[in-house]
């Protein structure tokens, strides 16, 4: 009785992971999920550059924070994906994962270019400096490398899913950056200012600054959801080209 | 779980603390490097190297800064609130320069301790609010109430 | 308005930031739309030939 049920479950998982049950459901999804992200951005953006105020210290120059700071979490946030994916990817050779961990690759590389970007616009103002070698800045730098590295192993290796293994390794081996990149800024003394919102106590930023703050970061959420799923259709339709579903949608609706 | 899928987790496992390892290894080895600029209690104390350039970070000392009449010369005390180190500097100062601020100057120390700086950088906190916030805060901090 | 776009005299580093941004992210998501759409045309014509080819 209980391996049926495990098996009901079993099988119910993988049609879930199935790429026609996937590229489905990502097409399904894309319209509502690039609705919420604009929506998202256009709130975040009235509320970051009209309706915050004025910084004590920095005027209007602080206002490059909402970009600068939800790029800067993404940039992490996409490398744990591409880790975790290329994991399971590694561990149970799922398909799946190892296409998510392929097509977060670049756009975690885009949040990467514009948080370093957007820091330097910010930095030459306050700081004097468009850059400097500070723990902060250097392991940011580190992370696109890794990106482009991942990236590189990825387009050198004709085989997928050979690739897919190198390039699991490759961003497991980085994941070591993560927590140099958050606490470079606690262990060292860096030019770069230490935590504002994830510090244990409250966070130091005024609440009419910090609600933009997290509007912006939600819809940069949003927005790596969208670039997965766009992506994913892509990847999943490139892949089965030769298969009797993708005929059969072919053959179908004009508007898949 | 199956034992070939076992072994590779266990082989993920292993590579994830080899490198974990790898790097804690080789920063404790970096430590001081990494850090970008030295405090004036380090440069008092003499850990500070003397005659080639390095970078000394610290906060205006209130009531320490000297403009000169004409250019651009400038005159000024940073302190870790243990030591304070005199700066001197010529060129362009950031927005952000004032008594207060931690600034992080590049330059030489010179036969007197003073530092002669090529530049400097101001360095803001954490800390984000409205003008009439930081007032506020400022007037009650002014009366003693934390 | 004219406050709002001169940023309190930082407009030359704040509007690039911003401007960067959105060519960046908006690139992101319409190149793999785009993509997404050729090769659903690519595959169509593909499909169309090979039917020829077996109707001879």
């Amino acid at each position: 009785m209980d391996s049926h049920i495990e098996l009901t479950w079993r099988a119910r998982f993988h049609r879930l992971g199935s790429p026609p049950a996937v590229y489905r459901l990502a097409s399904k999804l894309l319209p509502w999920a690039s609705a919420l992200c604009g929506l998202c951005f256009a709130v975040g953006l009235y509320s970051g550059l009209v309706l915050a105020p004025t910084d004590y210290q920095q005027g209007e120059s602080y206002r490059i924070i909402y970009i600068h700071v939800p790029a800067a979490w993404m940039s992490m946030f996409v490398y744990v994906v591409l880790a975790v994916s290329g994991g399971i990817g590694l561990i149970w050779r799922m398909k799946l994962a190892e296409a998510v961990a392929r097509i977060s690759a670049p756009v975690g590389a885009v949040y990467t270019f514009l948080a370093l970007l957007t820091g330097s616009l910010w930095g030459k103002p306050m700081w004097g400096t468009w850059w400097i070698w500070d723990a902060r800045l250097t392991s940011e730098l580190i992370l696109l490398f890794l990106y482009l590295g991942y990236m590189a192993l990825q387009a050198a290796i004709d085989d997928r899913r050979t690739a897919a293994r190198a390039g699991a390794v490759l961003a497991l081996v980085g994941v070591i950056n993560l927590p140099i990149i958050h606490y470079s800024v606690e262990w060292w003394n860096t030019l770069h200012q230490g935590p504002t919102v994830t510090k244990f106590d409250q966070p130091s930023i005024a609440l009419s600054m910090l609600v933009p703050l997290l509007l912006m970061a939600l819809a940069f959420q949003l927005h790596f959801l969208v670039a997965l799923l766009a992506r994913i259709r892509v990847e999943i339709l490139d892949t089965e080209r030769r298969t009797a579903w993708v005929a059969d949608l072919l053959a179908g609706d004009p508007h898949v | 779980m199956r034992p070939k899928r076992r072994q590779r987790m266990i082989l993920v496992g292993l590579l994830l603390l080899g490198v974990a390892l790898a790097a804690t290894l080789a920063m404790l080895a970096l430590r001081e490097n990494i850090n970008l600029f030295f405090s004036p209690s380090q440069v008092v104390s003499g850990e500070a190297p003397h005659n080639t350039p390095f970078r000394l970070g610290g906060m205006v000392v209130a009531g320490s800064v000297q403009r000169a009449s004409e250019g651009l010369q400038v005159r000024f005390d940073l302190t870790d609130t243990a030591q304070s180190v005199t700066v001197t500097y010529n060129g362009i100062l950031p927005d952000l320069f004032r008594e207060g601020q931690g600034i992080v100057a590049q330059g030489k120390l010179d036969q007197r301790g003073v530092f002669s700086a090529t530049q400097v950088l101001a360095k803001h906190d954490e800390n984000y609010m409205p003008p009439e916030v930081h007032d506020a805060l400022q007037k009650a901090q002014a009366m003693g109430v934390k | 308005m004219s406050e709002f776009l001169t940023m309190g005299g930082y407009a030359l580093f704040v509007w690039p930031a911003y401007g960067i941004t959105a060519l960046a992210l908006t690139l992101t998501v319409a190149l793999p739309l785009r993509r997404h759409r050729q090769l659903i045309r690519e595959l169509r014509l593909m499909a169309v030939q090979r039917n020829r080819e077996t109707h001879k």
